[in-house]
């Protein structure tokens, strides 16, 4: 059964201390590490981890385990998740993927920056991969860190087709350890994702069985008083809304898996008391946010999308969608931890043991309740009705100075439909807007009225523990680009929950005529509004996005940013990838739905 | 795939221009940008479909014979047009009489607001196999969705030979008990603009069915449920079906299951 699950881990005795001492510490860094599975020792570990440059992939769809029950996902050389695949900063990765499947397929890497037709998003990249095809990809590695790497070909991510990336870096990190595990975060169901897409569809609240109901009312009508919880009730009634809708797909059909096993399968990686261990936690699910925590150690933050951020220790964090982020532990104690993933609804979780021995385990903590959204989500309802929402946005930019804005209407500027302006000159455009917005705009890094970057989000309590938030995260050193924005532009985040209908500026991707344009080099602030009550996790293909949280020139860089319930996000861009991109939302049925757009660099 | 595999150097020389010279018969795409016409769409749009009983219940009334009663209602389409097809309709027990389609409705609909459909079509009344019931073919425009408060609304004028109007108005609503029980309040109210003795249609109020159901959601595809109800005829209505010998107000228990395919 193990031999079936994939298990990344890897330890790397750098005897740092010592080997410094005696002048080899580069040489023992720039080594190729040595692999050992915690588990499945030499036969499963040879066949989890791919090292680059020269790769090859086998897609097939395969019968397998998966939490202890006969199914058929998608496998990578053999295993679902797929391998870990390992390159090196400075490598041109040469990566040979074939279909074995009897439907197209694909590989996008998630993060990485490389050329536009090397992502892998069908229609965009490329053709895709015809069943019976190899396709290789080529591109040099520019970067180091942790990123993943998944299908962009209808909703196959969901069934498995995703798998862990890892660059080493060419330069030794700016961090120490010992030892490294990849934590992979998946969900898994036992559906056909085009069924669980068909009952969104049908019923947006499919999956969610902790709605309110009779008991919580009287509940808190004892905790509130009659007045307070009829007023709140009824808001969310007319509204015709959840306040419990945190998840479109809960664990009522997910079985969330960490690096491919059930929380039952107990996936462990070994450590040895004393020693810093690197854990490389990805989020590959489909749906699912995660809360991972480690109860009994605190956990450093050194990395985020891949990308090195100063460090911060916590207790908690939220890893959205698609994200990823670099931890180190140092567990003193002889006894076995748990890495305690719960889904952000609360209706499940992933879960796994660090340990200094095979076979232990720890407590397992209780789950939370599912919270109830609040007034910000309700703010975001103002997206609904798209009339509304423009009366709102104005009043929250009131935070910026209006009449500097040169005579612009920001307001209407929304309302404008971006795609529409491809037609227009866009060298004129941007001069006039480079002007306007030179007098008006905030500095580059400035948080944008509207950012909730100081909130860890929905149920999570700030006060009992540490929890990492947005606010926490600057770079090691700043990016290449510091420019300030030339442009802005703003996109809303928009959808009909009982259509389960999303999309950008109110309008799918099958509506729309046309990509977003981006300047050839230009330096452009992409500002997000979230006018949802869900939460977004948006990602950008081929470019970095700095998001501006109030540290300046130290602002952290990111592949894929959360964006809460009517929070309003900004990030910098350098355009300097010429090509066609995706950017989408990383919730797989939301993209599906709709919510996906092409960018068009030229 | 070969002509997409470029070399490094031509990345690096310039994506862009190894991006042309290598990919030919570059098309303008529908979505406006650059990529050959046999790629395929990066995210294309699924129609969907959906297929449920709301009622297929066994419905015992205090006054007259037992019936099989059934609601059904299914959809093929995209987010914004659907095509429909509604029926209500009863077997009365033990009459001898075929089953009958008191409508068995073909409409578009469209996405009009967030939470409001626009509906228009087509309808039949009459016997399921045989002739055993009076038909009729009416024409049918409404509005079907979720009123705040969450109550499920279906209102529709009909339109039936002669000019004769009818409104009708469902309403539902389901009080969430646990995550499983359910208890769904409805009721159901038929308003005519003009008389019909023939259709047995009086003009204004024409009758009112008020309805309690307690359901069990075993999955969300089958629910088995227990309920009441009460109906009555007024005015004109209540008049001709007092000339035909049947109750003008009855109350009835019912068993039944929700069904979603």
């Amino acid at each position: 059964m193990k031999g079936t699950t994939s298990t990344f881990s890897t330890s790397r005795r750098q005897l740092l201390k010592t080997s410094s001492a005696l002048g080899l510490g580069a040489m023992a860094l720039g080594m190729t590490p040595a692999w050992a599975s915690p588990l499945g020792r030499a036969a499963a570990a040879s066949r989890t981890v791919e090292s680059g440059p020269e790769i090859a992939l086998a897609i097939r769809r395969e019968d397998r385990l998966v939490a202890g029950q006969r199914t058929r996902p998608i496998t990578i050389n053999g295993s679902s998740p797929g391998p870990m695949v390992r390159l090196k900063e400075g490598q041109e990765a040469v990566i040979r993927v074939t279909n074995l499947m009897d439907e197209p397929t694909s590989i996008h890497w998630h993060g990485i920056i490389l050329p536009p037709e090397m992502d892998g998003v069908p229609g965009i990249s490329f053709a895709g991969i015809a069943p019976g095809d190899t396709f290789t990809y080529r591109f040099p590695v520019t970067q180091s860190g942790t990123y993943w790497y998944h299908s962009h070909s209808g909703l196959q991510e969901q069934e498995g087709h995703a798998g862990p990336l890892i660059i080493d870096a060419a330069t030794p990190d700016a961090f120490q350890y010992d030892r490294e595990h990849v934590l992979l975060l998946t969900d898994w169901t036992f559906e056909d994702p085009k069924n669980v897409f068909r009952n969104l569809k049908t019923m947006e609240g499919y999956y969610n069985f902790q709605e309110r109901t009779v008991a919580d009312f009287f509940a808190d009508v004892r905790r509130n008083g009659l007045q307070d919880t009829v007023e709140a009730r009824s808001m969310w009634a007319e509204m015709r809304m959840s306040s419990r809708d945190i998840s479109d797909v809960t664990g009522s059909t997910y079985t969330y898996l960490l690096n491919g096993n059930a929380p039952d399968e107990n996936w462990t990686g070994l450590f040895r008391r004393g020693e810093t261990v690197r854990l490389r936690v990805i989020n590959g699910s489909a749906m699912s946010y995660f809360d991972l925590r480690i109860p009994g150690l605190k956990m450093t933050v050194v990395a985020a999308d891949g990308q090195p951020v100063q460090p911060v220790p916590v207790d908690e964090f939220r890893i959205g969608v698609a994200e990823a982020y670099d931890v180190l532990v140092t567990p003193e104690d002889d006894k076995a931890y748990t890495i305690f993933a719960e889904a952000m609804d609360r209706s499940g979780y992933a879960r796994a043991t660090l340990a200094p021995r095979m076979g232990m385990q720890a407590n397992i903590p209780a789950r939370r309740d599912i919270a109830d959204r609040g007034m910000e989500a309700m703010g975001a309802h103002g997206g609904m009705n798209h009339s509304k929402m423009a009366g709102m946005d104005s009043s929250k930019m009131a935070g910026m100075d209006h009449s500097k804005m040169a005579g612009m209407d920001h307001s209407k500027m929304a309302g404008m439909d971006h795609s529409r302006m491809a037609g227009m000159d866009h060298s004129k455009m941007a001069g006039i807007q480079g002007e306007a917005l030179a007098a008006g705009m905030l500095a580059a890094g400035a948080v944008q009225p509207g950012a909730r970057y100081d909130q860890a989000g929905i149920g999570l309590d700030q006060q009992q523990r540490r929890v990492l938030v947005y606010q926490d995260l600057k770079a090691l050193a700043p990016w290449p680009d510091q420019r300030p924005p030339q442009r802005e532009m703003e996109l809303h985040l928009t959808g009909n929950m009982e259509r389960y209908m999303w999309s950008f500026d109110g309008k799918k991707f099958s509506e729309v005529n046309g990509p977003i344009h981006f300047n050839k080099d230009e330096r452009l602030r992409l500002i997000l509004i979230n006018d949802t009550m869900m939460e977004h996790p948006i990602h950008l293909h081929g470019m970095w996005m700095e998001l501006e949280n109030g540290h300046g020139e130290m602002i952290p860089r990111k592949h894929t940013l959360n964006v809460k319930p009517g929070e309003r996000v900004s990030a910098l861009i350098t355009a300097d990838a010429e090509g066609s991109w995706a950017f989408h939302c990383h919730l797989l049925y939301h993209m599906d739905a709709g919510m996906f757009r092409v960018v068009k660099v030229s | 795939m070969s002509i997409i595999c470029i070399s490094r150097h031509a990345v690096i020389a310039s994506a862009a221009s190894a991006t042309l010279s290598v990919m030919p018969l570059l098309a303008y795409a529908e979505d406006g940008y650059d990529a050959p016409d046999d790629w395929p769409s990066p995210m294309a749009e699924h129609l969907q479909w959906s297929a449920a009983f709301d009622r297929l219940e066994y419905a015992s009334p205090d006054k007259g014979n037992n019936a099989l009663v059934w609601d059904f209602q299914a959809w093929y389409g995209s987010d914004v047009n659907r095509l429909y097809v509604k029926s209500e309709g009863e077997n009365i027990q033990g009459d001898g009489e075929d089953a009958e389609f008191e409508s068995l409705e073909l409409l578009y609909s469209r996405l009009v607001a967030d939470f409001w459909e626009f509906q228009a079509g087509m309808g039949y009344q009459g016997g399921v196999f045989s002739d055993d019931h009076e038909e009729r073919v009416y024409g049918v425009l409404g509005f079907q969705g979720t009123a705040p408060y969450r109550i499920e609304t279906d209102a529709a004028l009909q339109f039936n030979e002669g000019g004769i109007v009818t409104a009708s108005i469902e309403l539902e609503h389901d009080v969430r008990l646990t995550q499983r029980w359910y208890l769904q309040p409805r009721s159901e109210i038929v308003v005519a603009a003009n008389e019909s003795e023939a259709l047995g249609i009086g003009r204004g109020v024409n009758s009112l069915r008020i309805g309690l159901r307690a359901r069990y959601e075993i999955t969300r595809r089958f629910a088995p449920y227990v309920g009441m109800y009460w109906e009555r005829q007024y005015g004109a209505t209540a008049d001709m079906q007092r000339v035909e010998d049947e109750e003008v107000e009855n109350t009835g228990v019912v068993v039944g299951v929700k069904l979603m395919f």
